[in-house]
Parts: C-alpha cells; sequence; structure tokens
C-alpha cells in the first residue's frame, strides 16, 4: 500500500539493491577485482553521502531550514564511534603486553596504558572524561545517535525558540560547525586536536579479516542505513507531517494561525536529520579512516547544501542523485582520473581547475535550473504534476501568486 | 449575551506611534461585527494583538467563559483555543492540493508525533468534501492551490478556517479583489458562518459592510469612535468627519 | 638653592688639584698602612682596606683601585713598595711609581708580589669606584656610574649617592639619582620607618626597577608545622591544602622535605617492590594472580611492610590524613612586618595599575580588530540589508583587493606611492567584480535568498581557485611603506603599530563617507528608499536594479580596500578572505541588518569580545573563536534581530 503510493520508493530499492549486487560481485573480495578495495571504499562512503543528503533534504528541501552545519553532526557521528574503534583496537594492543608482566594489570593500568597510547601525540597521558564509555561499543553507538541528536536539540531550541529563520538561521548553522571545528582543534577537547582520530579503518576482534571484505562489510551496512533511510524519509514527508513540514517552507506564520507548535515541528525535524546525520558519519569514518576537525569545516556542509540543490532538493531521490554524482565526479576530477586538456596552447589540468568549473557550473544550475538533475529527469520522463506524491517545488520558485501580481 | 471575546484598555506603541490607544472592545458567542475605520486606525494591530502575534504594552485580552488572558500566549496555543484568522492576502499553500490544505486545517491534535501517525478517516474525509461543497471547490479538491483563481483561494482560505472550528473568526478584507457575484457568495458565507460562532470582518467597502448587516465598530487612532448598527455609525458626525467624508 | 649647588660644585672643583697635589704623597702612606691586607687579598678581611683607600679623600686613590681591579699593582718583596706595573717581556716588569705616576725603570718579575684580588674583591672595587665615578667631571660617566649602580645596587651606594646628589649640576641627572636613592633605602636603608617611607613614595609607579625592588621584600618561603607559626614570626599568609596554592601533593612533599613524614613510595614503586618479592606465585601470601586491583596490591605491600622487607609507605588515602594533621603557611624572609606590609600594599597598588594598563592596551588591540572587522563587514551589511543577501563570495572580494595590492607593489617599487595607488584601484576592481556579480548572478535569484547564498558560495570556490591556478599557492608579501612599519609605543605597557592606528583612521573615514553617501546624497537617499520598501521605491520611479547593482558595488568594493588593509599585516594568500568571512558574518548578524551604527557595534563587540577571551585565556585563540561563537548565538536569543533592530511595524514581517 505503502509502495503502491510512492511508486518511486520501489524503483529506488531496486536500484540500490542492484548497486549493492554489483558491488558485491565485482569487488576484490569476491575475486574478481574488478573494483580495487580503495574504490568499494569510495562507493561505500558515497552510500554515507547520499544518507546526509537525505538528511539535509528533510530540513532544507521540506522544512526550509537551510543548515549550513550539518557536516557537525555527520563528523560527530564519526567522532562517537572512532572513539570506540581507537580505544578497543589500541586494548587489544596494549592488554598483552600488560598481561606479560609480572603482575597482572589493574584496570586502571589498562586505562593508562591505552591513554598513553591514544594521546601520547597531544602529550597527554590520561583518559579524558568524555572517554569513559569508549570500551563499550553498545554505549558509543548509543552517543552516535545521542550526541548529535542532542546538538541538535539544544541548538534547535535555542534558534527556532528565537524565530530566527532564512539566512541568519543558515549562517548561524555555519557557526555552529566552525565553533565546533575551532575547538575540536585544540588539543584540550580531548580528541586528539587536529591529529584527529586516525586507523578507524581497522576493526578491532576482525583484524584476520581482509579490508577487501570489510570494505563490502561496510558498502553492505551504508546501502542498508542509505534504504532505511531513505523509506523513513518517505513516510515523513508524506503523510499530514509533510504536508505541515511543507507548509511551514513555504508560509511560516500561516501554519503557526492554523494551530501548529512551529518551532516544535522544526525542532523535530532537524533533531531527527541530525540522528541521521550522525549515523552517516558513523558509517563513513570507519571507510575513510581517519577523521579530524577540518572535516567538521563550514565548507564541508555548505557542500552537502550544493549536492543537494544540484540534485533538485524537495525530492528525497533528487538528493541522493545530486549527492552520489557530484561526489564522484568531483572524487573523479580532483583525484587526476580525468585526463587533461589542451587548449589553445594552454593545459587544464582538473586537479586545478575543477573547482572552477563546479563553483560556475553550480551558479548556472541554480540560475537557469532551480530544480537541478532532478528537473533533466522530469523532462525526460515528461512527468505532468497534479499527481504530485512528495515531489514538491520550493516557495521560491512555488510561488504563482508573485508571478501572479507580476502580471 | 454571552462575552466570547472582551479586548479592555489596550495599548501598543511602535517607536513613539501609538497604533492602538486605551482600545476595549467585546464580542459575543454567536455574533458577526464588523469594524472599519480609515488607514492607521489600527485594525490589523487589534487583529495582530487578538491572534498573538503582537504583545500590547497594556491592557488585558479575556477569551471564553473562563476569562483566560490571551496575552501571554503564542499564536499556535492562541489559534488552537479557538481563534482563526484570514489575511488580506490568500495565503494558503500554493504548493499543495485543495484536498491536503484543508486536510492540515481540519480540527486535529496538532502536536508532530500525532501528524506523523495521522491517518486519514472517512469521518475526516466527509467533513473535507462537505467544506468543499461548502466553499464551492468540490471539483478542485485534487488541483494545486496555486492554479485556483483569486476569488477561489480566498475561499479556500475560509474554508481552512472552518475547517478548523474556531469559536471566533477574524477575517481581513475579505471582498477585496473579488467579483461581484463572489462577493454576493462571500457575504452569505460569512452571515452562515457568524450563525453558530463570533466573526469580526474588517472591511472598506461600505457596501459589503452594509450587505453583512450587522453591529458596526469604527476604529480611529487606535481606539472605538463610534459603535452600532450601519446607520447610527454613519450618521454619527465625527465618523462622517474623519473617515467617510461629506 | 640650585646656585648654591652650582657653587659648591665649582669649588669643589677648583679646590680639588690643590688637594691633590698636598695629598699625593699621602697615598703612599695609606698603602703602606694597608699593605699587607691589600696583599693577602682576602674577601674576609679586605674591606678595611678598600674603605681606607676611598675614605682618605686622595685622588689617587681611585687610580689605585682601578688598577688594582685590572691586576696591574704590584709590591715589592724587599721594602713592600706598591708599584703600578705591566709585564713588559719575559719575567719582567716596566714599573710606575704611584704617587708621581714617572716611569720607575724595568724589573724582574720575581722581585714582585703580584696582587690578585679574586672576583669578589674585584665587585667590592668596582663598588668603590663607582663612588668615585659619581663624582666624574664628565657627565657620561657619571651617567654611567648611576646606571651601574641601578643594575646591580650595593648597600654601601646608598650612602654614596645621599652624598653627591645635593651636588650634582645636571637636574635631569639629579633627579634619576633621586629615585635610585629612594629604591636602595627601601632595600637596605638602616630603620625600618625609613624604609616603609621610602616603599610608600613610589604610590603606584609600575617602572620595573621599583618592581625588581619591591618583589624581594616579600619573598616568602613555605613553613609547615604541626603547632602553625609562632610568636613574632612574619607570617605572608596560611596555605590550605588542595587549594591552588598548595596543592596535596605539593604539601606532602613539604611536610616529607622537613622531615615531618615518611618519604612517599609511589604506586610504580610499590608495584616493583611487589614484583621484586613474590615468592613461590605469592607476594605478602597473596597470590599474583589476585594483584589486579589496587586494593589487593596495597594489601600485600602492607603486609611485606609489617614484614619489614619493603620500607613502610603513606598511602594514597593516609597522606589525606597526615597533612590535615599540619598547618602551612609562608613566612617572609624579612622579619620587619611593617616593611612587608608595605611592601605588599605597594605591590597590589602596581598591580592594579598594571592591570588598568594592560587593559588600555587590551582595549586598543581590540579597537584595532574592530576597524578591521567594520571594514571587512560593512559592505556586507549594506548589500544584506538593501538586498536581502548574503554575499559568500565577499571573502573573495577582500581577497581581490589584497592581490591588487600586491600586484601594484610588483610594478611600483615605492611602498607609499603603490599604496596610494592600490588603494582606489583595489576598491575600482572590486567594485567592478561586484557589480559583474550583481548583473549575472544575483539578478537571476532575486528574491530567493538562500539559492542566492549558495550561488555565491560558488562564486566564491570559483574565485578562489581560480587565483590560485594563476598566482600560485605561495603567500605574497604586501609590505606596508616604512612610515607604517614602527609602534607607537606610549610605555613598556600600552603600545600600537601605526599600521593598526593607520587602519583605525581608515575605518574611521569610510564610516564618515558612507554615512554621508547614505545621509546626504541622492544616491544614499534612493538606498535607504529600496532598503525599506523596495516596491514602493520602485513606484516612485527609482530604479531597484540600479540601486541593487550600486550598492553591491559599493559594498565590494570597500571589502577590496578592506582587503588592502589586512593584506599588509597579513600574509596574502588565495584563502585570505575565508579568515575574516566568519567575523564578518558575525558582525552583520549581531549588529543588526544594513545598519552603519549596527555593524559599527556589531564590529566592536565582536573585536572587544574576541581580545577580551583572548586575554582570559592567553594560550588558546582557537578557544576564544569557540567561545565568541557561542556568545553570538546566545546573543542572537536576546536580540534576534541584532543590536540596532530594524524599526516599526515592517519589521516584524
Amino acid at each position: 500500500m505503502f509502495l503502491r503510493r510512492h511508486p518511486h520508493l520501489l524503483v529506488f530499492l531496486s536500484l540500490l539493491a542492484l548497486f549493492t549486487l554489483g558491488v558485491t560481485l565485482l569487488s576484490e573480495a569476491m575475486g574478481t577485482g574488478a573494483l580495487t578495495t580503495s574504490f568499494t571504499k569510495i562507493l561505500g562512503q558515497t552510500l554515507c553521502l547520499c544518507l546526509i543528503a537525505i538528511a539535509m533534504d528533510l530540513v532544507w528541501g521540506f522544512a526550509g531550514i537551510l543548515s549550513l552545519g550539518h557536516f557537525a553532526f555527520f563528523g560527530l557521528g564519526g567522532y562517537m564511534i572512532g572513539m570506540w574503534l581507537m580505544y578497543e583496537r589500541t586494548r587489544l594492543i596494549v592488554e598483552p603486553s600488560l598481561l606479560a608482566q609480572a603482575l597482572p594489570p589493574t584496570a586502571q593500568e589498562v586505562q593508562d596504558a591505552i591513554a598513553a597510547q591514544i594521546f601520547g601525540v597531544v602529550g597527554a597521558s590520561e583518559l579524558p572524561a568524555i572517554w569513559t564509555f569508549a570500551g563499550s561499543l553498545p554505549a558509543q553507538l548509543a552517543l552516535v545517535v545521542l550526541v548529535p541528536g542532542l546538538l541538535a536539540l539544544v541548538f534547535g531550541w535555542l534558534a527556532f525558540r528565537s524565530r530566527v529563520t532564512g539566512v541568519y538561521l543558515s549562517i548561524l548553522t555555519q557557526a555552529m560547525t566552525l565553533a565546533l571545528a575551532l575547538y575540536l582543534f585544540q588539543n584540550e577537547s580531548g580528541l586528539r586536536g587536529n591529529n584527529g582520530l586516525s586507523g578507524l579503518q581497522n576493526i578491532p576482534h576482525a583484524s584476520n579479516v581482509s579490508q577487501a571484505w570489510i570494505s563490502l562489510w561496510f558498502v553492505w551496512g551504508s546501502a542498508l542505513a542509505l534504504a532505511i533511510g531513505y523509506v523513513l524519509a518517505t513516510w515523513i514527508v508524506s503523510g499530514k507531517f509533510g504536508s505541515v513540514i511543507r507548509g511551514i517552507r513555504d508560509d511560516e506564520a500561516r501554519v503557526r494561525f492554523l494551530g501548529y507548535p512551529v518551532e516544535t515541528y522544526k525542532l523535530f525535524v532537524f533533531t531527527l536529520s541530525a540522528v541521521m546525520a550522525g549515523i552517516a558519519g558513523a558509517l563513513y569514518y570507519p571507510q575513510a579512516g581517519i577523521i579530524n576537525p577540518a572535516e567538521l569545516a563550514p565548507v564541508a556542509s555548505i557542500y552537502l547544501a550544493v549536492w543537494v540543490a544540484i540534485g533538485g532538493r524537495g525530492r528525497l531521490w533528487g538528493a541522493v542523485l545530486g549527492a552520489a554524482s557530484v561526489s564522484l565526479v568531483s572524487n573523479w576530477f580532483s583525484g587526476g582520473g580525468a585526463p587533461d586538456v589542451t587548449i589553445l596552447g594552454y593545459t587544464i589540468a582538473w586537479v586545478s581547475w575543477w573547482q572552477v568549473m563546479l563553483g560556475l557550473g553550480f551558479v548556472l544550475v541554480t540560475i537557469f535550473a532551480p530544480k537541478g538533475l532532478s528537473g533533466l529527469v522530469d523532462l525526460m520522463l515528461v512527468r505532468r504534476d497534479p499527481s504530485r506524491g512528495d515531489a514538491a517545488v520550493g516557495r521560491d520558485d512555488g510561488s504563482l501568486r508573485d508571478a501572479e501580481e507580476a502580471r | 449575551m454571552n462575552t466570547l471575546l472582551e479586548v479592555s484598555g489596550v495599548s501598543k506603541t511602535f517607536d513613539g506611534f501609538k497604533a492602538i490607544n486605551n482600545l476595549s472592545f467585546a464580542i459575543g458567542q454567536a455574533e458577526l461585527r464588523a469594524v472599519i475605520g480609515p488607514n492607521g486606525a489600527g485594525k490589523t494591530t487589534f487583529m495582530d494583538i487578538v491572534t498573538g502575534k503582537t504583545r500590547p504594552d497594556e491592557g488585558t485580552v479575556r477569551w471564553g467563559d473562563l476569562g483566560t488572558s490571551l496575552t501571554r500566549m503564542s499564536e499556535a496555543r492562541i489559534a488552537r483555543e479557538g481563534i482563526g484568522r484570514k489575511f488580506q492576502r490568500p495565503t494558503v499553500f500554493e504548493d499543495q492540493s485543495v484536498e491536503e490544505n484543508l486536510v492540515m486545517a481540519l480540527r486535529n491534535r496538532r502536536g508532530p508525533i500525532p501528524a506523523l501517525f495521522y491517518r486519514r478517516s472517512d469521518a475526516d474525509m466527509d467533513r473535507v468534501r462537505e467544506l468543499a461543497a461548502q466553499i464551492g471547490l468540490k471539483a478542485e479538491l485534487a488541483r494545486r492551490a496555486g492554479e485556483l483563481s483569486h476569488g477561489q483561494k480566498q475561499w479556500l482560505e475560509i474554508g481552512m478556517l472552518l475547517a478548523q472550528e474556531p469559536r471566533l473568526l477574524l477575517v481581513d478584507e475579505p471582498a477585496a479583489g473579488m467579483t461581484l457575484d463572489e462577493r454576493q457568495h462571500t457575504t452569505n458565507l460569512l452571515k452562515e458562518v457568524a450563525k453558530t460562532r463570533a466573526v469580526v470582518v474588517v472591511e472598506h467597502d461600505m457596501d459589503f459592510v452594509r450587505r453583512l448587516d450587522c453591529r458596526v465598530t469604527v476604529l480611529h487612532e487606535g481606539s472605538v469612535l463610534a459603535e452600532g448598527s450601519i446607520d447610527h455609525v454613519t450618521r454619527n458626525p465625527r465618523v462622517i468627519d474623519v473617515y467617510l467624508g461629506r | 638653592m640650585r646656585h648654591l649647588r652650582r657653587f659648591l660644585a665649582v669649588l669643589t672643583l677648583a679646590v680639588l688639584p690643590l688637594a691633590a697635589l698636598a695629598q699625593d704623597e699621602g697615598i703612599e702612606a695609606v698603602l703602606e698602612a694597608q699593605g699587607d691586607l691589600i696583599e693577602e687579598s682576602s674577601r674576609r678581611t679586605i674591606e678595611p682596606a678598600i674603605s681606607a683607600l676611598t675614605e682618605s679623600g686622595i685622588p689617587l686613590a681611585r687610580e689605585v683601585l682601578r688598577r688594582w681591579q685590572e691586576r696591574e699593582l704590584y709590591r715589592r718583596m724587599s721594602d713592600g713598595v706598591f708599584f703600578f706595573a705591566e709585564e713588559a717581556g719575559d719575567d719582567t716588569l716596566a714599573l710606575t711609581a704611584i704617587a708621581t705616576g714617572e716611569n720607575a725603570g724595568e724589573a724582574p718579575e720575581d722581585d714582585f708580589t703580584e696582587i690578585r684580588p679574586n672576583a669578589g674583591i674585584r665587585a667590592m672595587i668596582q663598588s668603590a669606584l663607582a663612588g668615585f665615578r659619581l663624582q666624574d667631571e664628565d657627565i657620561t660617566l657619571r651617567r654611567r656610574a648611576v646606571e651601574a649602580i641601578a643594575r646591580s645596587p650595593e648597600p654601601e651606594h646608598l650612602a654614596m649617592l645621599r652624598n653627591v646628589m645635593p651636588t650634582e649640576p645636571d637636574p635631569v641627572l639629579q633627579a634619576r639619582m633621586e629615585r635610585l636613592e629612594r629604591l636602595l633605602t627601601v632595600q637596605f636603608a638602616a630603620t625600618d620607618a625609613e624604609r616603609v617611607e621610602a616603599i610608600e613614595s613610589f604610590g603606584a609607579d609600575t617602572a620595573r626597577e621599583v618592581r625588581a625592588a619591591l618583589t624581594p621584600i616579600v619573598a616568602a618561603r613555605r613553613m609547615a608545622s604541626v603547632e602553625g607559626p609562632a610568636e613574632g614570626d612574619n607570617v605572608a599568609r596560611t596555605l590550605t591544602p588542595g587549594s591552588t596554592d598548595l596543592s596535596a601533593e605539593e604539601a606532602y612533599a613539604l611536610l616529607v622535605s622537613r622531615g615531618l613524614a615518611p618519604e612517599r613510595i609511589d604506586r610504580a614503586a610499590r608495584r616493583d617492590a611487589l614484583v621484586a618479592n613474590i615468592v613461590d606465585g605469592r607476594v605478602g601470601g597473596v597470590p599474583v594472580a589476585a594483584l589486579d586491583t589496587q586494593n589487593a596490591r596495597d594489601d600485600a605491600y602492607a603486609a611485606l611492610a609489617a614484614e619489614g622487607v619493603v620500607p613502610a609507605t603513606a598511602l594514597e588515602l593516609e597522606i589525606e590524613e597526615i597533612v590535615d594533621a599540619h598547618v602551612f603557611y609562608e613566612l617572609y624572609t624579612d622579619p620587619a612586618a611593617e616593611v612587608t606590609a608595605a611592601a605588599r600594599d605597594a605591590i597590589d597598588r602596581i598591580a592594579f595599575s598594571l592591570e588598568a594598563q594592560q587593559y588600555i592596551d587590551l582595549g586598543l588591540d581590540a579597537l584595532s580588530l574592530a576597524s578591521i572587522y567594520f571594514l571587512a563587514a560593512i559592505g556586507l551589511a549594506i548589500t544584506f540589508g538593501v538586498m536581502g543577501v548574503i554575499n559568500m563570495a565577499h571573502g573573495e572580494f577582500i581577497m581581490l583587493g589584497a592581490f591588487t595590492g600586491w600586484l601594484v607593489q610588483t610594478i611600483v617599487p615605492n611602498y607609499t606611492i603603490s599604496l596610494i595607488v592600490a588603494l582606489p584601484l583595489a576598491f575600482a576592481v572590486a567594485f567592478g567584480a561586484g557589480v559583474a556579480l550583481e548583473r549575472l548572478v544575483i539578478r537571476h535569484l532575486y528574491h530567493r535568498p538562500l539559492e542566492t547564498l549558495l550561488a555565491t558560495f560558488g562564486i566564491s570556490i570559483a574565485l578562489q581557485q581560480l587565483v590560485k591556478n594563476v598566482f600560485g599557492t605561495q603567500a605574497k608579501p604586501l609590505t606596508p611603506p616604512d612610515w607604517l612599519a614602527g609602534s607607537l609605543v606610549v610605555n613598556d605597557i600600552i603600545g600600537i603599530s601605526y599600521l593598526r592606528i593607520g587602519i583605525f583612521g581608515m575605518a574611521l573615514v569610510f564610516l564618515g563617507l558612507l554615512l554621508f553617501v547614505l545621509n546626504r546624497t541622492r544616491l544614499g537617499l534612493e538606498v535607504r528608499a529600496v532598503t525599506q520598501n523596495p516596491r514602493m521605491a520602485a513606484s516612485m520611479g527609482i530604479n531597484p536594479g540600479r540601486i541593487n547593482m550600486l550598492t553591491f558595488g559599493l559594498g565590494s568594493g570597500i571589502a577590496g580596500i578592506a582587503g588592502v588593509a589586512i593584506g599588509m599585516f597579513a600574509q596574502v594568500t588565495s584563502e585570505i578572505g575565508q579568515n575574516y568571512i566568519v567575523q564578518s558574518f558575525m558582525t552583520v548578524v549581531i549588529g543588526g541588518v544594513g545598519n552603519i551604527w549596527g555593524t559599527l557595534a556589531g564590529a566592536s563587540l565582536i573585536g572587544v569580545l574576541q581580545k577580551g577571551i583572548e586575554d582570559f585565556n592567553p594560550s588558546n585563540t582557537l578557544a576564544a573563536q569557540t567561545y565568541m561563537i557561542l556568545f553570538v548565538i546566545l546573543f542572537i536569543q536576546f536580540r534576534p534581530k541584532g543590536i540596532v533592530a530594524p524599526k516599526g511595524r515592517a519589521a516584524g514581517n
């Protein structure tokens, strides 16, 4: 029933399943070797980026909150899982050598030895208080959800309560992620300053499993998370709740006069989206292997908005399309995958010119194709609209009212 | 006659300009009332204060049988208390269908969790169809609200107001930009509605007010200048002086 | 008074040579009397000999002292007569008679004893010589002598200074001497009353030498005892163990060093002791496998200690009890309570005054930072106010300005001229870029502020990378002209560089200019009209497109100028704008939309805040920025529309 009302859901899930199957069959773990392990990891990371793009589309495309700080949540999710990965792996290395000593180690000694290993690089040897639960996987998994959720809840409560909207809100979210990044850059933050957490690709208790297989596990995990996230988001935006948040996007005051607690709705969506971002981050960074505060820089979050805009905001599959295509293409160009082109004696090295092209290309998309890539898909399928599903265009280009007045 | 809304001694100043000056106003449970007055008389600010958009500097706004104070409540809370407002410009959600607009306005629990698990019940959908019939948009239920004509949007908004089942309706210039036929339709609609609840209509068009055939309050410089039947106020020399002109 | 002094000085000068003639023979007598002491040259006994020389009043005594210090004083063994002598060859000395200064021929070195003053004696001679130099005819030598005393004061200098002070002809040097005398009085005067008076005479003087004179007086040493300070002890303060002044560890270490508590054997050492005493898999009766908690280990160690195998020690828990049983306090090394009290007061006064001056200095820093933020943000604020557009590429206009400044400098070698050329040129370049951006991009996104934000971000990354591709990633120097290079130094605390003053001046100029343009010109009127109500303005015949274009150009142009200013003290790179853009946003958010005074207030607040927090936690500028941003987020709670909010009913919509 739910599937029938949302045909795009079926298409999306089938494509995702096909993709996962394809990657699995072609992966190094299966022996064909058509996809290198590092590329498999990139594909897995891309799935995580698609998930955060969905989170971004929820707040921006549907609720009209342009958050320029979503990578703060993404990064926090990564940090939370990274703490366990690093702690546990260090413990597994340290404990045997301690056990080899004359006296059996006390719990304190084990912890001190782990702390010395992890924090030697920033000149500290004590385990900071925030690492209290680092030894427990369930606790850190809970924190993956709780920490970004709580940050979003507090920040959102402060911001929405004082009715900060529009570009003001965007700037504030940007400030939030910048503040967090700067905080994490300090050695005193207890998260190893600018060194960040590293070696996250080595999964504890799985040291005899090859990276090829681990990369595949993460592709499966990320695909599953993306599928769940997509279904959840579809469900959220399709019913009356979706109707209300789209109403908030288009005319906040009107929704308020209908008696809906607008701030609570915004807070709900914002927090939910932050949690999704946190989960995406927790899946992303073990594949990337390292997380440091630079990941939380405001520019990353703005890029996220760019992906969603290029894909087509206000449509979940648009956001996924944008994130996947732009991040993969970016990877290809800036990773030196694209051959250099010589025009009139000047050699264009894509590694350095790609960003110029991306920037200008994005400007062109915003001006000429406000619906982004999903608009192109519309053209191809010659979609006509009144049966609207979850698809929506923003307040700006949807404003027939303004067009009417202009006439 | 029981009083539904009682505004007493309310004042509001914007940067030294007294938009509302010691205004007192009361309306009963089922009453149609027209509010007229020149530009800057404080009509919109009055509505803003009642609906919680603006907080008064002084004075009280009492509501309902219990005399609850509205001055500290949020807009959404006031709306849930049963005060509906229609803006001057039609504000419907143009991006959504007429049906979706009406469903959103239906009197149901307003929190995010109930909204998330809301399922359209038969009773609700019957009510939507009934409302659509009342405002003449039954054939347009599946259409996007943005595609409606100006007058249709006005009605849709009134329909949304009715869906909220408010006890008090504040309507700002409902007839603006309507054709003669549409005005007639609107007048009838308002009179019909006022049989079961209180309706306050702010209007400039004296013909329209006359057709409403109800008690009229004239505002001037933030306070009540005159009140009574249309004939009574139009004969009042001060009203003629400041508003109607000689 | 001054005449009298001068007269005395002249008199002294006139009389001295006569006296010298009469007394030059006397030097031999003095030397003879002190000969044995001099020859012995022992630090303990030499004092009377030096005093005899200095107090003899014989001018030659000074020369004798000098030669002595230089190790050119010899004594003939045969008759004990002193000569000045220099090595003249192998084992031969060239002699000079002391009294007459005449050549006394050469003699074999073996007949003479070389007087060898050790370092201690040389220092004593040095300070004795200083007394002579204080009276030298050459004022530069006198000055030098005074400063030598200031550098390493000795008790005897006090009397010397008091001696020569009244007759010093140069009033400046005399004032210096008087001040030095006060300083020496603080340290060396005989009576406490004198010292207290001298201390108080300095008030809240923050000079380094005053602080140096006062600090040793309040030096204190830590004490610990069961019964507390004795009667008559000059107690500086009592200490609470576990406070920031005295940690529990330090307290215990103090007790150990005083022999009041047993040496502490830490966990690691105890553990080693346990390991050393493992017998058959047990330590002190406890199986090794059970020693995986600290309590078990403590028990095992206690058992070993009871057997007498290892020394007993205080465990962590007992340390607390021992520490609690003692009183900790500090005693002044100087026993005179009223002197230490006066010194303490003076130091407090000075500290307060120092702090005040540091705040002034900090205020100047904050002001210059605020000027930079103002210049960087005002363009942003104007465009935001007029068009409701946040220009993410604003930082890149700052960068364009900085690069223009650098380019001009590579062509025009004279820094002053290049600066004069660069400022308007940077404005023109950024103005052009701004107008182009408005015409090509922003115009098409009217009424879509969020998309404008993102589109300008696209421009921002493209511009950044473009500049990087063209000019490379290497930082470019933009050197300020020499007259902007120095600093205006008020005292050893307050100082500000001319560059910062220049930027402050520039901010003032632009503030004035903008106020003039917006409030007194046709353009300004139209800009304000469009800001308040674009539709109405359009219907009054104002072309909003033209106004938008011009304001955008103006805002961008100012960013270009800010770029030149910023480039002069930061390196010019393609990322230079990024370092200021977030602060600029904060400034606009705090200041309120589209209001010059608001931007000024916002910039000041941000500048003061950043410097203030940095001062609070000087080691960490990152933390300062974090806290500042948190402050801004909280600030928005209380003034969502900024300091200078848009007014009236329209503001609510």
